[in-house]
């Protein structure tokens, strides 16, 4: 009782009140919710492969036979150039950090409206469901990694000491479906009709990264318009860092990681404008 | 100390736009809204106030009940409290940590195994990992179901499933405690068992905010209880003056369906159709008192050698009283054009609770027209009647005693 009492004195007050308007994310809040945002990942994480006869081995088949179909058409007969490496392992090492980007941005904006049996019920910071759908397609991303690594030792392109980058290259694709996701995530809960733009969009989308074909098709003047395209830069930057290419983006990154913040952030605060009606909307 | 305020609620108020919720919806119509030059002139939104100028304070160690009609504003106050959605105006201020029942079973999910999901479930009730790792044990032997904890949930009978999901929120243990509704929920053993719970959490010091329609809850539990009506709350000195308001409020309007356009369960209602279930002027729907019901009729021709048959069935589905017009061998000669079938019994052997009526006309074992599961209706019960010292049951009847002496 005591302790009880003490503890409640030590709580801060809570206050509720009217929406005010534009105010920034509560980060010290998303982190105390840091273990409802693992139990909801590792969910999606458990639950996605339940009653599949192959379970997890989806995660490599997926990207493996995209592999195996763009290598036969982009790189025999259309004979796309790869910047000098075999095509397989050019191709696959675009479509990871692509599939990664794409599943995290997909599972993201729609997360919502896939939750909203939570959202009407329980009060967390909303935040924590298009990151924990984010945090999910990591792992995905980590066990496809795994057939890059064996495709590298099998046709023998063994990266340098830009291998370091890659950590950093990661989390930019997932900060880049993250800017997105706020948004979309956010609208959609409004604007229904997002759901059905999205699987369009980022097929659209892909055409526009060079996954099946090297940035260096693109004339020179236009490379760093290119990378108002985040996701061009982050495929440029893991073929840079894992295949040994022997230039970096370049300026091509730079814009990149420009779009990213001012999108991010601008996601951040129309999420957090809007997250209070989110249970009387959805 | 122990009278320190820890929720204090001043001027509350949620309003929803009537309608408004559905504007927009798409991109198409935001956009012709958008150039449209008539907006201004676009029909008034009528607003609903789902609260208004709510007031009140809550000291620690208290447990408030929370009554009033489907639809009073006692789910919005909650979800205001539980921080779902925000309130339009008005403050609030909650010292301490706030834990929200405002469902059980909040975010299981089917595939998963009941050891998951306790975890889930827990975390997004807001528990540490630490915390359900400690309470696990207690958790599984409250919801009885330990031979089944690896077993996937969706293979569990609903009376498991809901046995597991009040056992995780049972455990929860914040300062505060805000719960709707959550006691009707599995068999009568389970219910008594829940109400257990409740009362040691009631009895803990702790303070809780009770949203019931469960009168005998209430009466056990709160320390003070009050009314919400058309969004307002209404203040009562003591928790029996609530339930006594709340009754009042209730006996004149509840019981009257209009079946007209309720979906049908059986039959067509064509030779014969159930216009509207209703009870008999001066007449309440209250255990041990005398109950008469008016079922109306209307037969396109005369249907003769009828009978009307009504029955009750708890929330979790059970039929628990079926009253026939033929149980005294009578059947029912009925001319074309609507009529009034009364039937009445001296008491109410239904205790306190939420039931579900079902209605039906059958002719010679043909059913000409049947509804069910249409809606519910609350037993209330006397204040003096305290039905919980004498144990649980949906039905309880007069006996008569004799003992001889061997």
């Amino acid at each position: 009782m005591l302790s009880a009492a003490a503890q409640a004195s030590e709580a801060p007050v809570l206050e509720i009140r009217p929406p005010q308007g534009w105010m920034p994310i509560n980060l010290s809040e998303l982190w105390s919710y840091r273990e409802l945002l693992f139990f909801l990942a590792a969910r999606d994480i458990k639950v996605r492969y339940k009653q599949t006869v192959l379970g997890a081995a989806w995660a490599i088949i997926q990207p493996v036979m995209t592999m195996v179909v763009f290598t036969v058409f982009f790189g025999k007969l259309a004979g796309i150039k790869s910047d000098g490496f075999p095509y397989p392992v050019f191709v696959y090492c675009g479509l990871l950090p692509w599939q990664l980007f794409a599943h995290a941005l997909t599972q993201s904006s729609t997360s919502l409206l896939t939750e909203q049996h939570l959202i009407t019920k329980v009060y967390f910071p909303r935040l924590i469901v298009p990151f924990a759908s984010i945090c999910a397609s990591l792992v995905d991303f980590a066990v496809a990694f795994l057939v890059l690594i064996a495709l590298q030792l099998y046709y023998q392109v063994l990266p340098g000491w830009q291998v370091l980058f890659v950590p950093l290259l990661v989390a930019f694709a997932v900060a880049t479906a993250m800017s997105i996701g706020l948004w979309l995530s956010a609208l959609t809960v409004r604007y229904r009709d997002l759901r059905y733009t999205i699987p369009f969009m980022t097929q659209f989308w892909m055409f526009v990264t060079p996954i099946v074909y090297p940035a260096s098709l693109v004339p020179e003047q236009w490379r760093a318009l290119y990378g108002l395209n985040p996701m061009a830069g982050v495929v440029e930057g893991f073929r840079w860092a894992l295949l040994g290419k022997s230039e970096p983006p370049g300026g091509l990154i730079w814009v990149s990681v420009a779009v990213v913040s001012v999108l991010l952030i601008s996601g951040a605060y129309y999420f957090r404008r809007v997250e209070d009606s989110f249970a009387d909307v959805v | 100390m122990a009278a320190t305020t820890v929720i204090s609620v001043s001027n509350l108020g949620k309003a929803y736009r009537l309608g408004g919720r559905e504007r927009h919806r798409n991109f198409r119509e935001a956009f012709s809204a958008m150039l449209s030059f008539s907006r201004e002139q676009a029909a008034p939104e009528s607003t609903l106030w789902a609260l208004k100028d709510v007031s009140f304070q809550v000291r620690r160690g208290e447990v408030v009940g929370i009554i009033g009609r489907n639809g009073a504003g006692k789910s919005t106050l909650l979800k205001v409290l539980s921080r779902i959605t925000r309130p339009t105006e008005g403050l609030v201020r909650i010292h301490g940590r706030v834990g929200s029942l405002l469902e059980v079973g909040t975010g299981f999910h089917h595939e998963l195994t009941g050891r998951e999901n306790i975890f889930l479930n827990g975390a997004i009730l807001g528990m540490r990992r630490a915390e359900i790792a400690r309470k696990f044990d207690e958790i599984v032997a409250f919801a009885e179901v330990e031979r089944f904890l690896d077993t996937p949930v969706k293979h569990y009978s609903s009376g498991m499933y809901m046995r597991l999901a009040f056992a995780v929120a049972a455990h929860l243990e914040p300062e505060i405690l805000i719960v709707d509704e959550v006691l009707a929920v599995g068999d009568a053993q389970f219910q008594k068992k829940c109400l257990g719970k409740m009362g040691a959490v009631a009895s803990g010091g702790r303070t809780v905010l009770f949203v019931s329609h469960n009168m005998q809850a209430v009466r056990r539990l709160c320390s003070r209880a009050f009314c919400m009506e058309k969004g307002k709350a209404i203040f009562f000195n003591d928790v029996e003056g609530a339930i006594a308001h709340y009754s009042a409020d209730l006996s004149v309007s509840v019981l009257d369906f209009d079946l007209e356009r309720v979906p049908r369960y059986g039959g067509h209602g064509i030779e014969a159709r159930l216009v509207r279930a209703r009870l008999a002027e001066n007449c309440n729907f209250r255990f041990n008192q005398p109950l008469e019901l008016i079922i109306t009729v209307r037969c396109s021709s005369p249907v003769s050698r009828a009978m009307i048959g009504v029955g009750f069935d708890t929330s979790d589905g059970n039929r628990i009283l079926t009253l026939d017009s033929d149980s005294s061998g009578k059947l029912l000669d009925l001319s074309a054009g609507e009529t009034d079938v009364r039937i009445s019994i001296e008491r109410n052997p239904l205790h306190p609770g939420v039931y579900a009526p079902s209605f039906g006309i059958l002719c010679q074992d043909r059913v000409l027209d049947a509804v069910s599961g249409f809606a519910t209706a609350i037993c209330t019960a006397d204040a003096e009647d305290y039905i919980e010292s004498r144990g649980w049951g949906a039905c309880r009847l007069p006996v008569s005693v004799t003992t001889q002496i061997r």
